[in-house]
This record gives structure tokens, C-alpha cells and sequence, in this order.
């Protein structure tokens, strides 16, 4: 009960620890692989203090919404990260949320973070809550037909039912869960507002989304939304890696603590070269393009969860 | 039948649906002939997989067959044909790509329905092959509605045979015979296409299948 | 006393006060007296349902001679009732307030309370002809009700499609009636009970009620009278109309699907299964796309009809092939997003009205910045548009997470067409969730937020006192039923088990109140958890950064990039942030086209677009309809002007033609 509560505390802390360096990871291996030294892996939390401890200004036209957002963003978006099992499995509140509640929570931030774009009442705000808007209602469901494949192959939406099942049971080749991969990282790229959907590095693009949305925000409560933002991409990494690679996670007695957060850090540090590697290689697509991106990913998803019925016994 | 001979199988079958979908999905014209090859790839492998667990020597040349015809010389021969004829390079769609890709999900559920209902006849994996064949061809059919390009929808046909091929890989006791058969006809197709394309090219300027249309005169 | 005859007396002690309102126009009499009797009615239907009494019967000796009316109270009906005095309650507190500011106060009085009792008149009726006197009873009083405001051509001609549709609900209705009471004549509904109906009949009967209930519920394509007709009532009975009449259709439809008709075919499910899901997408589109404020809430009650049609047909599928634990799921996942609906349907309509008495305007393009002008309505709208876009920890998501639940029992059909349509089914309640959530962030972000966009949104005030605690009322309910769902669903076990004959596992006794609709291993979800670590997690964060970091705050000029504009005419407009769903989904729902006229360089004139969409039901059914039916006006025009003796004449011929048909038949 006590070890419980203390793997649920580590995991939560553990996750605001990570996300920022994940996202230092990715920036200096796109650094690097453009010829560049750039800056430490650690900037993103320099930055993040940095902007915490600065006054925060805010737009005569804004109503008290403006200043209540942040929170609400961060909260939900810290919330569903510490539902995701990273290095250990069967985490004391993990049963509070399913896949789809995860999904939902997440879907929350998304709604906070699109009113928040709304409310100062400028031109570059609306512009990227309504493109935003569009994306999710593509990105939502693809990520639903996913979560199908999961539950109706391991028979349960609870991500940590779904990771052990992948680890013990024979689940042999599976077109369906190539196609799952295949479309969660489609949705996790645009989810994240990461290139070819999105580009978080820049500003002042007419293609920008997430950062338009941002744009009135400053000092703390930009802090608040870059971390969120920095936590979520840290969770799709954690989702794709508990369920497409469940090696090493601990789970009840006998696994050491070592040796799960080894093999968890070996896997954000994976994926976050794989991804600095696979956005330096591919470039940005139009705004328009990326419905059908991520309509794909819809397709990918419901084919492989029909797929599952042509093949050996379902659950 | 061992787990792992079928979920290859299985495996390479699906990843044949999912090569035809990646057709559907495509916009470029050289994209699509990649993607096409990448089908008669997928389709070869998925031919030899099939040899080898069925133990049909023969099956080895219908998969050398098809890879030969279909993953190197059709793609290699239409390239060139659109090099020479400078078509444009985007393809254009009479119906937009979400409804497209609704309507070959469609078609994939009805195939699944309609073959898995025999339960009992036939054994899993020749049903569940003839289930994916008969998706392969049904997409291949909507391709060849949905395009306007005779280039995509002659992939679209090529896609189509694709499917009778790996219906025929499946199916035990079919004779090598119908396998040549069927390839050879393709080739014959190809060579037809072919000098259509150009005819169509030199009369109209474009390959475009729309001109035709105004010389249906009862139509009006 | 018996629940029965305590709730016949409620819907009488109404009517009595239908005629008081139409004699002294008081407002507090009205309203007041109906939120006494609504309360009533409500404990008396929950002492009924939660006490899972026996049913009760009661024949009284009115109507048909030789019928008589029937009434009877089961669970069923008792749940359908205290959601409609539920529902009646809170829309009577709202009008105390809203009341005051009505025009037409004489047009909407008397026919309020008379409303209120029709909608709680239907769920007792237990024959045929009683059932059909109290639902064209509820269509006539909210038709009325309708054309409240009748000086605007607007609101008459939606007066008028709803009559025609309502009359055209009420004869399919009679008609399924007729089918299945059959040749004997038995219209009391225990004789239909106990005399089931063969396949063709029932199947006749279903495609019949589909019809009759679905126009009354709003079901594509009999939903166009809906959004018409819904918004152009006071906003107390929009909320009504909304948020109770649609389930009383509901009601109608599980009465038959469910009881009347016997042992359902598995193939019953499949119209019902694509209807609710077209329903559902077409509704959440056309909200999307809306810039009316009232009209958009009532093309997302289309959308939330869609869904529980959608879920009840997965609960009849499961029915049919003897599942009856996921056909318990499906039932009471529908029956919950019924409750919710009413919920938080009749919350924005509340807020919506409160917006509109602050501000005169319901186009969403009027408003804007009125979060800090009017708090209560606008956090009030904040917490149900966060609902009915399915969020958690609000009452919405857990619906619709149910619905995705029973979705994935779908493996276990024995038929492959059910198996995949199941899957698809799932993933239309996805997208119209996801979709449903960037319409109501659009509502919300256009109408409370930004800078407001007309002199009225800058400077409207808050609701009256009893507006505003209706609306807190419900939010606190929309979030109560979130964190709490447990209890709901171990208080829907009654209905469940009438309608599938099962139930779901009972939740009280999993810890923590989770609730796990199958296993726990397979699914849980805990509201109230969630909730508590959304207020930990987010005031731990403010609490850190406020003490460690900085709590300076600055005002300044909005950014915006160095090009500040201080016309509010520069923000996004609902228009404009419906754009890229337009161009992703417009297309394809509705022929949606745009034109753009682009000056050429030098040139003075303005850069103009032009989007051209088309309601496609409306033009490729109900168009046609119209057209046929002028014609043949046309054609019959010259009757009009027959002598007198000509008229006669027809009069005459007519008699005779039809005892000549009587004496060739027999």
C-alpha cells in the first residue's frame, strides 16, 4: 500500500522531471544533425525557470478565463500523465482512468487550450484554436479506432492490463498492431504539434497552430503551458513505449526499481533521437494536408481493428 | 497449421490491403507507381510465404512471375510512358479522399462479411486469404470509378489482378496452368494500355478520361 | 396514496392551472405553482422508481366507451416521469426569473403548465388511444408554445413545419397501433403484451414508430422541423422541448422496440444502428456550423438523439442473439445519456436565454466578452458545454464512455455484419464527441470570450437571482452525475432489467466509487477521483509557482504579434472559426462550396467570399414533397369554386362509392 502510493508519487514527479529534458533531447539532436552545436539539453528547464519567475503580463482585453487556463491546461495534461504506466505497471490510482478516459482527459487540456486562444480577442488566437479544433476532431477519433484495436485484442482498455498482456501472451505478428503503431505515431506527431503537422519551433508562421494559440501568453503561465505541452509529448512516447515495447516495466514484486527506470529512460532517450532524426528529414505540410494525414490514421486504425476479425481468436 | 505460419501469412495479406488503401491514398503519379510496385512486392512474398507452407514448388514461379511483371517491368514501362507523354504529375480525384477512403473501408467490411460467413467449408487461412483477395479487388475496382487518370486507373486494374493472384496463391489446387494464364493477360493488357494511352494522348492532348465523354453522342 | 393516482392528480392539478394562468396572467402563479407541482410529481415518481415498486394500474372510465383509459406505472415510465417533472422543475425556477422578461406573456402562460402535463401525461398512458390523446396533447400545447412570439415570419413558418411534422409522427404512430392491436381490436397495451405480434407485423410496427418517435425525438431525415422550432420558443421551453419532449419520444420508442413488440430480430438493430449514427453526425456538423446560439444547442440535441438511438440500437442487437449482460450496458448507457442530455441541454438553453435577455442577440457574431459581464450564466455554460462536449470529469463522458464500452462487446456478436458495424459505430461516437467538442468551444469561445463584438455584449448584465440558481443547479448536477455515476447506474438496475431483462453489475460495492461496466479488469474509470486530482495537481501547481516563482501581474495591450487592432471586428468570428471544418467536412455533409473573388493587385474593390452549402435532406426530400403536394393543390384549386349543389353532389357520390365497396367486399 505505502510502495503503491510511492511508485504513483515517483511516477508523477518523475514525469514533470523528464518532460522538459525530452524535449532538450529532440532540440539538440535537430541541432546536431543540421550542423549546429545547439544549446544544452538541459535549456528547457533553465527556460522554463526563466520564464516562472518573470511578472506575467496580461491583455487589457482578457477576462479572468486568461488567467485561470494555465492551470486548468496543466492540471489535465499532468493528470493523464501520471495515469500512463512509464516504468512500472499497476500503479496505485492507474484503474481511476482507461485508455479512452486518458484520451478524454487529454481532450479536456485540448478544450481549456482552445478557449484560452479564444479570449484576448485577436486575430492570430482564433487561428489557431480553430485549426486546432480541426485537427482534434480527426486526431480524437483515430486515436479512439487505436484504443480499438488495443481493448479488442488484450480484451481491456486499461493501459496496464494492455502491457501486461503484451509482455506475457503469445501475441505472434500482427498486421493490426503494425497498423496501430503506424497510426498512433501519426496521431502523437500531430498531437503534439510536431513537423510535418505542426512546427513548434517557430513563430509568426501563417501554418502555426499550437503556438498561436500561446501567443498572448507570458511568464508564468507560459511556463505552465510549455511544460504541459513538453508533458504531453511525453506521455504519447510513454503509451507508445508501455504498449509497442513493454520490455522492463515493473510490475507487483520481484522487478527491480533499477532496472524499469533504466530501460524507460534507454526508451524516451530512443525516441527522442528517432524523432530529432525523423524531423530534420521531412519537411513541413500544408495546413490542409494534414486532415488527410490524419485521416489516414483514422483509416489505418479502423482497418487494423477489422482486420483483427480475420484473424486467430479474438478475445 | 502453426500460429506463426499463418500469422505471416496473415500478416502478408493484410500489409497487401494496406498497399492498396496507400493507392487510394495517393496523389502523385510516380508515388502511385512506386506504391503499385511496393503491392507487387508485398504480393510476391506473400505468393512465396505461400509455397513454402503449402509445399507447391510451382507457387515459386508464379511469385518470380510477378515479381518480375509487376514489381520491376509494368511500373518501369509506365514511368517511361509518362516521361515521354509529360503527363502532369497530380492525379486528379472525382470523389475527395476522406470519402474514398470510407467508402474501400466499406468494401473491406463487406468483403470480411461475405467470406467469413462460410464457417465451416473451407479452413481458416484459405478463407480468411480469399477475405483479403476479395478486398484487393474490390478496392482495385473502386480505384479505376474513383480516378479520373487512365494512368491510376490502369493501377487500379493491375491492383485488381493483384487480388486474383493472391486468391489464386491461396487456393489449393489451382492449376500453374490459370496462373500463367493470368499473368500473361496482364501483359497483353499492359501492351493494349499502352498504345491506348498514347492514342488518347496524340488525339486529345491529354489522358484525361473526361474527353470522352463528349463523344458519347446519344447521351445528350 | 398510490404513486399512480398521485401523479394523475399532479397532471390534472397542471391543467387546473393551464386554465388559472389563462384567466389571471400571473407570472409567479404560473411558475410557481408548476415548480410546487413538478416537485411533487418528481418525488412521487422517484419514491416509485427507487422504492422498485410493483407496477400499478388504473383503469378510469373515460374516452372510448368500451376501452376506457388505462394508466399504469412501471419503471419504466416512472423514470421517464421524474425526468420530465426533473426537468419541469428546474425550467419552472428558471421562468420565475426568465418569465418577467416575456413579451408575450399571455401567449405563453396558459400553455406552459398544460405542456407540463401532456409531457407527464404520456409515460402513464397504458392503451393505445390515451397514449396518442396525451401525445398530440404535448404536440399541440408545445406547438403553441412555438408561436409564442408568432410576429415574426421566422417563428411562424417553423410553427408551421412542426405541426406538419408533428401531425405526420402522430398518424405513423396511430398507424403502429393499428397494426399491432390487429384485427380483435385490442388497443390496451397488456393486450398487445400478451398477443406478441408475428415478424412481418412487429417488423411493420418498428419501421412505423421509427417514424412516429423519431420525428418527435428528431431522428434524421425527420429532423428538420427541429432546429426550427426548438429555438423559436421562450428559452424555458426551448430547454423543455429540448431536454424532456425529445425523451418522451425516446420513451415512446423503447415502450414499443422494447416491450410491445416482443422478442426483437437482430435485424431490427441495423436501421435504428445507422439512423442514430447518421443522426448523430449530421446534428453535430450542422452545430458546428451554426451562428445562431439557440439553434445550435437544438442541431446538438439532433446529435445527442443520434446517440441514444445509436446505443439502443446496440442494446436491441444485443437483445436479439441473448447477450443480456451488453445489452444491460448498452440500455443503461442510453438511458444515462438521456438523463445527462436533459441535464445539460436544458443548462445552456437556461444560459442561452440569460443571454439573450442581457443582450437581445442569439447570433453568436453579436456577443463576445461576456465571461466577466455575466459570471454565474458564464460559468455556468462553462461546465455544460464541457459536459455535452464529453468531458471528464462531467456527466457527458461517462455516457458516451459507456456507449464505447458496450461498442467494444461487440466481438461477441455472432453475426460479422453486427461485429464490424459495431466497430464503425464506435468510431461515428469518436468523431461526433470530438466534433461536439470543437462546436461547443466555438459557442463558448465566440459568445463569453474575446472582446465583445456589439455595444449590447458590452455592457450586459448577469441573470435574474432565480435564473441563476436553476443554472447552478444543473451544473452541479451535470457534475454530480459525473463524479457519482455508480449511483446512477446501480439506480437504472429496474429499467435495465424490464427492458433486456438484466443488469449491470452492481457498482456500489466496487471501492472508491469506481465504476467498472464489465470487469475491473477491463475497464474502470472513477469521476470523483479524477476530479480531485485535477484540484490537487492544479492547485499544488498554482500554490508552487505563487510562493517560489512570481505572482506579478501586469495589464497591457494584447500583443498579437506587434499588430494590435482595436476593432473587435478583427477577431475570429463563428463563421470564421467553423472555416477549416467547413473545408474538411462541408463537402461531404453539405455540398459545401466557397468562391473567392480576389481583386487583382491595384484594384479598389474588397476581396469577397462566398460559401455556398445546401441542406441535402431538405433538397432531395423534403423539397419535392413541397412541390409535389403545391401541384396537386393546384390541380384540385378549381373544387373551390363548385356550386352549392355540385358540392352536394360530391358529397353524395362519395357516400355511395363507399357503400358500393362495402357491399362488393362482403
Amino acid at each position: 500500500m505505502i510502495s503503491d502510493l510511492a511508485y504513483q508519487l515517483l511516477q508523477m514527479t518523475l514525469v514533470i522531471a523528464l518532460a522538459p529534458g525530452l524535449t532538450g533531447l529532440i532540440r539538440k539532436v535537430k541541432a546536431r544533425l543540421t550542423r549546429r552545436r545547439g544549446a544544452s539539453v538541459l535549456q528547457p528547464y533553465f527556460d522554463l525557470a526563466r520564464l516562472a519567475r518573470k511578472e506575467a503580463i496580461v491583455a487589457d482585453s482578457a477576462t479572468s478565463y486568461f488567467r485561470v487556463a494555465p492551470y486548468l491546461i496543466f492540471a489535465s495534461t499532468w493528470v493523464a500523465a501520471a495515469l500512463v504506466p512509464t516504468f512500472a505497471t499497476g500503479l496505485m490510482f492507474s484503474w481511476s482512468a482507461d485508455l479512452i478516459a486518458i484520451v478524454a482527459i487529454l481532450g479536456f487540456g485540448r478544450f481549456a487550450l482552445i478557449l484560452a486562444g479564444m479570449d484576448v480577442g485577436t486575430s492570430f488566437g482564433g487561428l489557431g484554436a480553430s485549426r486546432e479544433a480541426m485537427f482534434a476532431t480527426l486526431a480524437e477519433p483515430a486515436m479512439m479506432t487505436i484504443v480499438f484495436c488495443l481493448a479488442l485484442l488484450a480484451g481491456s482498455t486499461q493501459l496496464s492490463t494492455i502491457a501486461e498482456f503484451m509482455t506475457t501472451h503469445d501475441v505472434g505478428l500482427r498486421v493490426t498492431l503494425g497498423m496501430a503503431l503506424v497510426a498512433l505515431v501519426m496521431v502523437a506527431i500531430a498531437e503534439n504539434g510536431r513537423i510535418p503537422a505542426d512546427n513548434p519551433a517557430t513563430h509568426l508562421e501563417l501554418t502555426m497552430v499550437h503556438e498561436a494559440m500561446i501567443l498572448e501568453y507570458s511568464g508564468r503561465h507560459l511556463a505552465l503551458i510549455e511544460l504541459a505541452a513538453m508533458l504531453k509529448l511525453l506521455l504519447y512516447v510513454s503509451i507508445i513505449g508501455c504498449v509497442f515495447a513493454p520490455w522492463g516495466l515493473v510490475a507487483g514484486e520481484g522487478r527491480s526499481l533499477g532496472v524499469g527506470l533504466g530501460v524507460y529512460l534507454a526508451k524516451l532517450a530512443f525516441a527522442g533521437v528517432a524523432l530529432g532524426v525523423f524531423e530534420t528529414s521531412i519537411a513541413k505540410m500544408r495546413v490542409f494536408r494534414v486532415p488527410n494525414f490524419l485521416g489516414a490514421a483514422l483509416m489505418l486504425g479502423l482497418l487494423g481493428a477489422m482486420l483483427l476479425f480475420v484473424s486467430r481468436v479474438l478475445k | 497449421m502453426s500460429g506463426l505460419d499463418f500469422d505471416v501469412s496473415h500478416l502478408l495479406a493484410g500489409g497487401l490491403v494496406l498497399v492498396s488503401f496507400m493507392l487510394l491514398y495517393q496523389t502523385r503519379i510516380y508515388a502511385l507507381l512506386n506504391v503499385y510496385a511496393a503491392q507487387a512486392f508485398v504480393l510476391s512474398l506473400a505468393v512465396v510465404w505461400q509455397a513454402f507452407v503449402q509445399d507447391k514448388p510451382h507457387l515459386y514461379a508464379t511469385a518470380a512471375v510477378a515479381f518480375l511483371f509487376k514489381a520491376a517491368l509494368i511500373p518501369y514501362a509506365l514511368h517511361r510512358a509518362i516521361d515521354r507523354l509529360g503527363l502532369r504529375r497530380e492525379v486528379e480525384n472525382v470523389v475527395g479522399i476522406g470519402a474514398t477512403m470510407l467508402a474501400g473501408l466499406a468494401c473491406v467490411a463487406l468483403a470480411i462479411v461475405v467470406m467469413l460467413r462460410i464457417e465451416n467449408e473451407a479452413d481458416a487461412l484459405a478463407r480468411e486469404d480469399l477475405a483479403f483477395a476479395l478486398a484487393v479487388i474490390l478496392l482495385g475496382l473502386l480505384m479505376m470509378v474513383v480516378r479520373r487518370n487512365v494512368v491510376s486507373m490502369v493501377i487500379g486494374f493491375m491492383s485488381l489482378e493483384n487480388g486474383l493472384i493472391l486468391a489464386a496463391a491461396g487456393a489449393k489446387g489451382m492449376p500453374l496452368v490459370v496462373e500463367f494464364a493470368v499473368a500473361f493477360s496482364v501483359v497483353v493488357a499492359l501492351v493494349v494500355i499502352y498504345v491506348f494511352l498514347f492514342r488518347l494522348q496524340d488525339r486529345f492532348g491529354g489522358v484525361d478520361v473526361g474527353v470522352l465523354e463528349d463523344f458519347q453522342g446519344s447521351r445528350r | 396514496m398510490n404513486a399512480l393516482v398521485g401523479l394523475l392528480l399532479v397532471d390534472l392539478a397542471l391543467l387546473a392551472l393551464a386554465i388559472a394562468g389563462a384567466i389571471r396572467r400571473n407570472n409567479a402563479l404560473v411558475y410557481g405553482g408548476a415548480l410546487a407541482l413538478s416537485t411533487l410529481g418528481l418525488a412521487l415518481a422517484l419514491t416509485h422508481f427507487l422504492g422498485r415498486a410493483a407496477p400499478q394500474t388504473l383503469v378510469l372510465p373515460i374516452g372510448l366507451p368500451w376501452l376506457g383509459a388505462h394508466f399504469r406505472l412501471d419503471a419504466l415510465s416512472a423514470f421517464f416521469l421524474a425526468l420530465a417533472h426533473l426537468g419541469g422543475a428546474v425550467a419552472s425556477l428558471y421562468g420565475l426569473g426568465y418569465g418577467r422578461h416575456e413579451q408575450e406573456p399571455g401567449r405563453v402562460l396558459p400553455f406552459y403548465p398544460a405542456f407540463l402535463a401532456g409531457m407527464s401525461l404520456v409515460p402513464l398512458a397504458d392503451d393505445a388511444y390515451t397514449f396518442l390523446v396525451a401525445w398530440e396533447f404535448m404536440s399541440l400545447s408545445s406547438w403553441a408554445l412555438v408561436t409564442a412570439h408568432h410576429r415574426s415570419a421566422e417563428n411562424r413558418n417553423a410553427g408551421f413545419v412542426y405541426l406538419v411534422m408533428a401531425a405526420f409522427g402522430a398518424l405513423m404512430l396511430l398507424l403502429a397501433f393499428g397494426v399491432l392491436a390487429g384485427a380483435s381490436g385490442g388497443y390496451a397495451f397488456a393486450a398487445m403484451r400478451a398477443h406478441p405480434p408475428g415478424a412481418g407485423v412487429a417488423a411493420l410496427a418498428l419501421a412505423l414508430v421509427v417514424l412516429g418517435a423519431g420525428s418527435k425525438a428528431g431522428l434524421a431525415p425527420l429532423h428538420v422541423w427541429l432546429p426550427l422550432a426548438h429555438p423559436a420558443a421562450p428559452s424555458h421551453v426551448s430547454a423543455l422541448m429540448s431536454g424532456v419532449m425529445t425523451k418522451i419520444a425516446i420513451y415512446a420508442f423503447v415502450r414499443f422496440a422494447f416491450d410491445l413488440l416482443g422478442a426483437p430480430d437482430w435485424r431490427w438493430s441495423l436501421p435504428i444502428l445507422l439512423l442514430g449514427a447518421a443522426t448523430a453526425a449530421l446534428g453535430v456538423l450542422s452545430a458546428t456550423m451554426e451562428v445562431d446560439l439557440k439553434r445550435l444547442l437544438a442541431f446538438s440535441t439532433v446529435e445527442n438523439i443520434g446517440l441514444i438511438f445509436l446505443s439502443l440500437g446496440l442494446a436491441l442487437a444485443f437483445k436479439a442473439d441473448d447477450l443480456s449482460r451488453a445489452a444491460a450496458l448498452a440500455f443503461t448507457a442510453a438511458m444515462l445519456h438521456a438523463l445527462n442530455h436533459m441535464l445539460f441541454k436544458s443548462l445552456l438553453f437556461f444560459g442561452a436565454g440569460a443571454v439573450l435577455t442581457a443582450t437581445g442577440a442569439r447570433n453568436l457574431d453579436r456577443l463576445g466578452g461576456l465571461f466577466d459581464r455575466m459570471r454565474w450564466t458564464s460559468l455556468a455554460m462553462l461546465i455544460g458545454a464541457a459536459a455535452i462536449a464529453g468531458l471528464p470529469p462531467l456527466n457527458g463522458f461517462v455516457s458516451e464512455w459507456l456507449m464505447l464500452q458496450a461498442v467494444l462487446l461487440g466481438p461477441a456478436f455472432p453475426q460479422w455484419t453486427l461485429k464490424l458495424l459495431a466497430l464503425a459505430m464506435g468510431a461515428v461516437v469518436a468523431l461526433v464527441a470530438a466534433l461536439a467538442a470543437a462546436a461547443f468551444a466555438r459557442m463558448f469561445g465566440i459568445a463569453f470570450l474575446g472582446r465583445p463584438r456589439s455595444p449590447e455584449a458590452a455592457s450586459a448584465t448577469d441573470a435574474d437571482p432565480t435564473m441563476r440558481y436553476a443554472m447552478a443547479g444543473l451544473a452541479g448536477a451535470c457534475l454530480l452525475a459525473g463524479i457519482f455515476p455508480g449511483v446512477l447506474i446501480d439506480a437504472l438496475k429496474p429499467l435495465a432489467e424490464a427492458a433486456v431483462g438484466a443488469a449491470m453489475p452492481l457498482q456500489a460495492k466496487i471501492p472508491w466509487t469506481s465504476i467498472a461496466p464489465i470487469a475491473e479488469s477491463r475497464s474502470s474509470y472513477n469521476g470523483l477521483l479524477v476530479l480531485i486530482f485535477f484540484v490537487a495537481s492544479g492547485s499544488a501547481a498554482a500554490f508552487v509557482i505563487h510562493r517560489v516563482a512570481s505572482a506579478a501581474i501586469r495589464r497591457a495591450p494584447a500583443w498579437d504579434c506587434g499588430f494590435p487592432n482595436a476593432d473587435p471586428a478583427t477577431q475570429y468570428t463563428a463563421v470564421s472559426f467553423a472555416e477549416p471544418i467547413r473545408r474538411v467536412y462541408g463537402p461531404f455533409a453539405f455540398a459545401a462550396r466557397a468562391e473567392v473573388d480576389m481583386p487583382r493587385p491595384g484594384e479598389a474593390r474588397p476581396a469577397r467570399i462566398t460559401v455556398h452549402m445546401s441542406d441535402r435532406i431538405w433538397r432531395g426530400l423534403y423539397a419535392p414533397i413541397g412541390r409535389a403536394v403545391a401541384a396537386v393543390a393546384t390541380w384540385l384549386n378549381p373544387l373551390q369554386f363548385l356550386t352549392i349543389r355540385q358540392y352536394l353532389s360530391v358529397v353524395f357520390g362519395a357516400l355511395l362509392a363507399l357503400l358500393l365497396l362495402l357491399a362488393i367486399r362482403s
